[in-house]
């Protein structure tokens, strides 16, 4: 999570006194990486960042659902059991945490299948979607359909009752709304991703260095983000 | 199209990079003894008095708040440091100067929460202040050196506030040179307004340029 460190070494007047060591929680942070909450709050962080809906972590929510459960139970014994507030507090925090994550993740995706239901259905993002944001998004678009049906395309003139396009000329379907892949987002490599390409012309290249931040449009490293090899924030 | 107003989903909130930020990993010298908690986030502890232990700033805040202990303000949150990193700050002024990530949110939840455990609180304190308004500074500035030609801007060292303040300034202006200097775009709208006449050469449209 922290920047490269270079110029840390103040330890000129020794104010605290503390020796030479590292306070910067970096390596913490390495070891960290690896617990499911470091998982799903990654997770989090690329759904609420890139512009279209991700490749649902069913493992990860899956294992995350069950800790949650298993924390919440043991909560309950404690507080049975009369154990210091204190720790039940701390305990209850850690929950909490755990419970906005996940919560969080779920609905981010949710308002993704709210404003695409339409593009998503059509395309092979459906195929990202866990069982539940299938049934979820079936029935947003039946209501969908039917609701602009009774309240406008029924009684507008033929050629322009499609959902899907302005006229019965259109050759797209031009009236759903798609993901801008095109935006630009803040992206972080996790290693050295090296030179890397920004479009099919080639004539763009950017040295993805570890650790660095940099704006770039989402479609060039869409492959990067779901391969896990880049971050955005 | 580029005017329009929020055609996105919502993004980071303040409090949303705060939380991202309490995970951060900061020292604390309990006063309590306290069995190891085995949490969803981690394993801490076990908790001896006078036992520096390494926990989540959530819960060093939450110790801190009900008195169970002292933290250890990190190292960079000192005096010395952030006098360098400020001086530093001022001398290049296209560069950001290494802090880490979350300096912003850290350094204002330790300044409400434990302003007694840290040394020449207001010193610092102010310091924190004079090297974020530096940093914003070239942050704006930087926003003017972007053109139509920019397709990818370098941040190194921005951290995660200053990210987020910037976000949406910075990717409508890309975007919005982007869409207009697109010829996919531009080129259908020129062959049916004709009676303007279209620039026929943009020259290289894609131009890195790094900062």
């Amino acid at each position: 999570m922290v920047s490269t460190a270079a110029g840390a070494t103040s330890s000129g007047a020794g104010l605290e006194g503390e020796e030479g060591e590292s306070i910067w929680g970096e390596d913490d942070a390495s070891i960290a990486e690896t617990t499911d909450v470091e998982l799903l709050k990654r997770a989090w962080r690329n759904e609420k960042a890139a512009p279209e809906i991700l490749l649902f972590e069913a493992g990860l929510v899956q294992r995350a659902r069950e800790q949650i459960q298993l924390l919440e139970e043991t909560v309950e014994d404690f507080v049975e059991n009369g154990t210091d507030d204190l720790i039940v507090s701390l305990y209850q925090m850690d929950l909490d945490r755990s419970l906005f994550l996940l919560r969080s993740y779920l609905r981010v995706r949710l308002q993704k299948i709210e404003k695409y239901m339409f593009h998503i259905s059509r395309t092979d993002l459906w195929n990202r979607l866990s069982e539940q944001e299938k049934k979820f998004s079936k029935r947003c678009v039946n209501a969908m359909e039917k609701h602009l049906e009774q309240s406008v395309l029924s009684r507008l003139p033929y050629g322009y009752q499609s959902i899907l396009k302005q006229s019965i000329s259109s050759e797209e379907d031009d009236m759903v709304p798609e993901p801008k892949l095109d935006t630009f987002v803040f992206c972080k490599s996790k290693g050295a991703v090296g030179a890397f390409q920004l479009d099919d012309v080639g004539d763009e290249i950017v040295d993805l260095v570890s650790d660095d931040l940099y704006v770039l449009r989402y479609k060039s490293i869409k492959g990067l983000v779901e391969g896990g090899r880049i971050d955005l924030v | 199209m580029a005017g329009q107003s929020d055609p996105h989903l919502p993004m980071f909130t303040a409090p949303e990079v705060e939380f991202l930020a309490e995970d951060e990993i900061v020292e604390i010298i309990p006063n309590v003894r306290m069995g190891a908690l085995h949490m969803i986030c981690g394993d801490f502890g076990p908790f001896l008095p006078q036992i520096a232990v390494k926990v989540p700033l959530w819960l060093a805040v939450a110790m801190k708040k009900r008195g169970k202990c002292a933290i250890r303000p990190p190292g960079w949150l000192s005096v010395d440091n952030l006098t360098q990193v400020l001086e530093a700050e001022r001398e290049s002024p296209r560069e950001f100067q290494a802090l880490p990530f979350h300096y912003v949110e850290i350094s204002r939840l330790l300044f409400d929460h434990a302003r007694d455990d840290i040394p020449d609180i207001y010193m610092v304190r102010s310091l924190i202040e004079d090297i974020k308004g530096v940093r914003f500074h070239k942050v704006e500035t930087g926003l003017e050196t972007i053109s139509g030609r920019t397709h990818a801007v370098k941040l190194k060292n921005l951290s995660a506030m200053e990210v987020n303040i910037v976000r949406p300034f910075l990717v409508r202006t890309l975007q919005a040179f982007y869409k207009h200097d697109s010829p996919q775009i531009v080129q259908p709208q020129g062959s049916l307004n004709s009676k303007r006449p279209q620039a026929a050469d943009r020259g290289p449209r894609r131009d890195l340029r790094p900062r």
